[in-house]
């Protein structure tokens, strides 16, 4: 499908573009990685823990992107909704699939390059230690893909409303009941209506769980795919909420 | 003529308000069509359903034969759309953004830089294409969206309200440049100003309440105000009587009115009987008679007049 592909491209282009076009790009690559560094330095006792690794780094990852990957993921079809360019973009040659997967993959790009922006925590880590780079490199995958469940979900959100505060307030609210779905705050509220096996299934999903397993370097098949099927049914969601609601 | 747009029975709803019930258009190569109706009575929603951006509750709605809805992409290619108030990418500039719509429709290489040339040219952008849109005045904006829709060269072209906040320049700007391409396309202004419709349109369609209430020339719908056709004259008031009595002489003349007196002089108006032309006969008439007119002309109506009548009227009997 090399033809997909093409508008799928064309249109990442332009969004990641439009990320620099503000001081969007900026406040936020620079907000991203300060606060990442000041957790693990202030919060995650990154020298007293006396260990190489990234451990206290990657810890605070899943709160970090409960209130940063929103904030990326807002404007994608809100703001399209409101200027009404949704109207010129959607009456292009293009299915709706390429428009949602090409604005994805850009603000997946664009959380990829503040993960890559954090860079000098690795090389502080390998002066001052000896710490095990493939846990590390797995961690920073790990992080990635949890970063674009985050964003396929705030993209869906988005194309919900064309209020971008909206947008983001409900993203973020869906996220945390993600990442905390393990904990008795979500779990009470769960049991005390479904039986074990909801609350166990909802258990599992927990964005917190499968993280601390990567940040210890472990990425087992039930994380990936967890995350790559959330991904893909937030995104299928996303073309649905397009096809019905862009004209309001 | 080949049939390019062909919409049949669309109806779309929002709830319980019925915003389209019912509109069939046909628009061929070489048309023109002005689709008018007051604000609300359903043209860019209908402009909405043709080009496939939104999908009728009933009704189908084809672009070069193809179903905007059934074969999108295919249609979508042959068609060029300005949306109502010509949304862009505010951060972008003309120049990256006619790129980027060129490179989404798949014209690469040289074409690219020929097509989005040509573009810039014909909207006359070459002194703004490096500013960000966002700075541009609303003429400079909508003349993007115009350069965006025409930049493929596509065989139908539809525009909600191109003019819409241009100053007289641009707007006679932009007619010339609906004029130019109309011989080799198919195209649809929707527009509330009604001289924009006998500058530049082939044919008119008029909605009111999600229906068609009038289809025809420019001409064909001046033939509906009452005075369509009236001749008026002035003469000196001792003339006055004579003129009347000879005009209502006429087989050809319904009846004459007397308009206004001032400075000694009348205006009078005959009413032509079952609409036929009687300018020449009047004239012959008075030279005959040497009766002295002062002015003699042809009232045409105004298309404002037809408009509100039709869209007053007829859309109270709907209801």
């Amino acid at each position: 499908m090399p033809e997909k592909l093409r508008a799928t491209a064309i249109i990442a282009k332009r969004e990641f573009a439009a990320y620099f076009a503000s001081p969007l790009a900026a406040v936020f690559l620079t907000i991203f990685v300060a606060l990442t560094g000041a957790f693990a330095f202030y919060v995650g006792n990154f020298f007293e823990r006396g260990q190489a690794d990234l451990a206290a780094f990657f810890a605070f990852h899943p709160w970090l992107y409960l209130l940063l990957v929103p904030a990326v993921a807002m404007r994608l079809w809100a703001e399209e909704r409101k200027t009404g360019t949704v109207e010129l973009l959607m009456t292009l040659p293009i299915s709706p699939w390429e428009a949602v997967l090409g604005k994805f993959l850009a603000a997946w790009a664009f959380v990829g390059l503040a993960l890559l922006l954090t860079f000098p925590m690795w090389i502080t880590v390998n002066i001052l230690g000896d710490p095990d780079n493939g846990v590390i490199v797995a961690s920073y995958l790990g992080s990635f893909l949890m970063a674009g469940a985050f964003l396929a979900i705030g993209s869906f959100v988005s194309a919900l409303t064309k209020n971008q505060v909206i947008a983001f307030i409900l993203a973020a609210t869906i996220c945390f009941l993600f990442v905390m779905s393990g904990v008795d705050l979500v779990q009470n509220g769960v049991r005390a209506w479904a039986p074990g096996f909801v609350a166990s299934a909802i258990s599992s999903m927990s964005f917190l769980t499968h993280f601390q397993e990567i940040s210890r370097g472990v990425v087992e098949v039930p994380t990936l795919v967890l995350f790559a099927s959330l991904i893909v049914f937030a995104l299928f969601a996303n073309v649905i909420a397009i096809d019905q609601k862009k004209a309001s | 003529m080949t049939v390019l747009v062909e919409s049949s029975e669309l109806h779309k709803s929002f709830g319980p308000i019925k915003a389209v019930d019912g509109i069939s258009l046909s628009v061929r190569k070489g048309e023109v069509l002005g689709f008018l109706g007051p604000n609300g009575a359903g043209k860019s929603t209908t402009m909405k359903m043709i080009t496939g951006f939104l999908e009728p509750d009933h009704g189908s709605s084809r672009i070069c034969g193809l179903d905007v809805q059934d074969q999108p992409r295919l249609a979508k290619s042959k068609l060029g759309y300005l949306p109502e108030g010509a949304p862009l990418y505010a951060e972008m500039t003309p120049r990256t953004f006619l790129d980027f719509i060129a490179a989404v429709r798949g014209i690469d290489g040289k074409l690219r830089a020929a097509r989005v040339g040509a573009a810039i040219e014909q909207t006359r952008l070459q002194s703004v294409l490096d500013q960000r849109i966002e700075t541009l005045s609303k003429g400079f904006k909508r003349r993007v969206g115009l350069a965006q829709a025409v930049l493929h060269d596509p065989p139908v072209l539809i525009m909600d309200e191109p003019t819409d906040g241009l100053d007289p320049n641009q707007k006679h700007h932009v007619r010339n440049l609906i004029r130019e391409m109309a011989e080799q396309k198919a195209i649809i202004v929707s527009t509330h100003i009604l001289e924009e419709v006998e500058a530049v349109c082939t044919r008119a369609v008029i909605i009111n309440k999600g229906r068609i209430v009038a289809d025809g020339t420019a001409e064909d719908l001046m033939r509906r105000v009452p005075y369509h056709g009236a001749v008026a004259i002035r003469v000196s008031e001792k003339h006055e009587k004579a003129a009347i009595k000879m005009l209502s002489e006429q087989a050809f003349v319904d009846r004459v009115e007397t308009l206004e007196k001032a400075n000694r002089h009348v205006a009078l108006r005959a009413i032509p009987r079952n609409g036929r032309e009687i300018v020449t006969d009047i004239a012959a008439l008075l030279r005959a008679k040497e009766v002295p007119v002062d002015d003699l002309f042809v009232e045409r109506g105004k298309l404002d007049d037809v408009f509100r009548q039709i869209t007053t009227t007829e859309g109270a009997t709907d209801a």
